[in-house]
């Protein structure tokens, strides 16, 4: 519906967000817990099959380490409290039976600038009750059965003894993320051009879900003449008149008018979008068919996990 | 009955958006008869229902058509694949572009309160306040793109007297309803998020709803015209929606 100006939004690592999901035995396309940062404490009033995938937060149950990136049986009444993030930004939090908020335009996402979808639109706060499936204290001892063969328990909980690999969150920085010249990229000047390959850009403070500011050197172009608006997409990184890049992510809008310098290459977003604020990053130039070649490649990596976990489950 | 094909103008090109997306450039300067070709490609794109296309999305300049990567049909070489639909789309002639979008009356009370740009544009424009709105009111605009937030419209058709810059310094917020102008179109803000438009006016409808069934009052190639109201009439209409909504 992007003719509408409807953003495709959804989750920043959708890499994460499937594997966790995987990982409790539901679809693809049930809602998850998008935790940024600093993350809630939460309590579940039944019993539920958890899988927190993603970041590396420092999530404790009932004061104890609690395993990330595997599924996890918790028994009715468990509080969790998901902490800070050490190694990456964002980390999604699945349940057996999914999150079952009620769906807008098709969607269970939330997008905050024109406050619809998700939870009342809006971000989370304390008191909040979120919607479980009504089977999913069934589902989870159903689904944790399912995984008998790989039953572990770690600190005291009921898991497993694999885990899935972590495909994206950041393992020394400054990441390097693929990026295409972009259709603008000519008009900037020399000096420019290669400062965008060249410098270690660092996430900035102020952004969001709807796009990243990337501290840096100034990029200038030659000619500075109004752009017409046009479209945008996931990864695209325009240059507003001050001269600081914006990497757009799950939210950004529709359509532009800034000039776009280059577009990041849809197989390394992910990785882009596990960057906390402070977060460092260099771009290395690729071609269209080097894009499509890294997509195969994460594509066959995301399908060998999510196999896996299917065969552990028995399927 | 031969049918004579309108030579209809080719693409500047089809450029890579990315690599999940493709971009169909007719002009890079704002033009309204490209503009409305444009939208005719969109539809007949649309209609083909390729599997791996999942949004077409007309600009002021071009038409993008955005894949879906997960797609098991998606070719090994989307972007000539993309580029090889157009030229078939162009080739067997664009559905006519009057039969796309609807004709919708916009109200629109010009009231001080809701218009703090008017005075300014009027005396940019060397005219009177009641001269701006009568120009600004008595055009017939077309939609020629739906972006920059869900249901905001980039109408064309805007009387040329009336064509000023942008606002040097946006506002934090304009309210939601908002009719504005800048260069050569006019736009009305769906919800209020801060923007540098010059506002003139205010409808009391509701552009974007997200529970509503077409939850766009707006779709690219809809033929739009202001109607002016009273203060009294807006807040008839404005609690008329609200109880419907």
């Amino acid at each position: 519906m992007q003719h509408l100006g409807i953003v495709p939004g959804g989750a920043m690592d959708e890499v994460a967000h499937r594997l966790a999901n995987a990982m409790v035995g539901n679809f693809d396309d049930e809602a998850t817990l998008e935790i940024t940062v600093l993350g809630p404490e939460l309590v579940f009033d039944e019993a539920v099959l958890v899988a927190i995938c993603g970041a590396e937060f420092e999530v404790k149950s009932d004061g104890r380490p609690f395993p990330l990136n595997r599924p996890v049986f918790l028994a009715a009444g468990a509080r969790l409290v998901t902490g800070r993030a050490l190694r990456g930004s964002r980390a999604y939090l699945a349940v057996a039976g999914g999150v079952q908020v009620e769906p807008v335009l098709d969607s269970r996402s939330t997008y905050l600038p024109a406050a619809f979808g998700g939870h009342e639109g809006r971000i989370l706060k304390r008191g909040d009750a979120l919607p479980l499936s009504p089977e999913a204290s069934s589902l989870a001892a159903q689904r944790y059965a399912k995984l008998a063969k790989s039953a572990t328990e770690r600190f005291g909980m009921r898991t497993v003894r694999w885990s899935a690999p972590a495909l994206t969150a950041p393992e020394h920085e400054p990441i390097v993320a693929h990026a295409m010249e972009g259709q603008h990229f000519a008009s900037f000047e020399p000096a420019s051009q290669r400062a965008f390959f060249e410098a270690t850009w660092r996430v900035s403070p102020d952004s969001n879900r709807m796009g990243y500011r990337l501290k840096g050197p100034k990029l200038a172009r030659e000619k500075a003449n109004e752009i017409l608006s046009g479209p945008t997409c996931l990864g695209t990184v325009q240059v507003p008149p001050s001269g600081t890049p914006i990497a757009l992510m799950a939210d950004h809008q529709t359509t532009g008018g800034y000039p776009k310098i280059a577009e990041i290459a849809f197989a390394d977003v992910p990785r882009v979008a596990q960057l906390a604020p402070g977060g460092a990053l260099r771009f290395a130039r690729c071609t269209l068919d080097e894009a499509h070649e890294l997509r195969r490649v994460a594509k066959a990596r995301v399908d060998a996990s999510l196999r896996s976990i299917a065969w552990a489950f028995g399927r | 009955m031969a049918l004579r094909r309108q030579s209809t103008p080719k693409p500047l090109g089809v450029f890579p958006l990315g690599d999940t997306a493709a971009f169909v450039e007719f002009a890079e300067e704002l033009d309204l008869a490209v503009n409305a070709v444009g939208q005719r490609l969109a539809a007949a794109v649309r209609s083909r229902g390729v599997s791996w296309i999942r949004d077409v999305l007309p600009t002021l300049g071009g038409v993008a058509l955005h894949f879906d990567p997960d797609h098991a049909e998606l070719p090994a070489a989307p972007l000539q694949a993309a580029a090889a639909l157009v030229e078939q789309c162009l080739a067997e002639g664009l559905p006519p572009g009057d039969e796309l979008g609807r004709s919708i009356d916009v109200p629109v009370c010009y009231d001080p309160e809701f218009a703090p740009d008017l005075a300014e544009i009027a005396e940019h424009a060397k005219l009177s306040r009641e001269e701006v709105v009568r120009r600004h009111a008595a055009r017939e605009y077309r939609v020629l793109m739906v972006g920059f937030a869900p249901g905001l419209p980039y109408l064309g058709g805007l009387d040329p007297k009336l064509e000023v810059p942008r606002r040097a310094t946006p506002r934090q917020e304009v309210p939601a309803g908002s009719v504005a102008i800048a260069n050569k179109q006019a736009v009305v803000y769906p919800y209020a998020i801060s923007g540098g438009w010059n506002v003139i006016g205010r409808t009391p409808l509701t552009l974007f709803d997200a529970a509503r069934r077409s939850p766009s009052l707006f779709a690219p190639g809809d033929r739009v015209r202001f109607m002016p109201v009273s203060r009294g009439e807006f807040e008839r209409l404005r609690s008329a929606a609200g109880r419907r909504s």
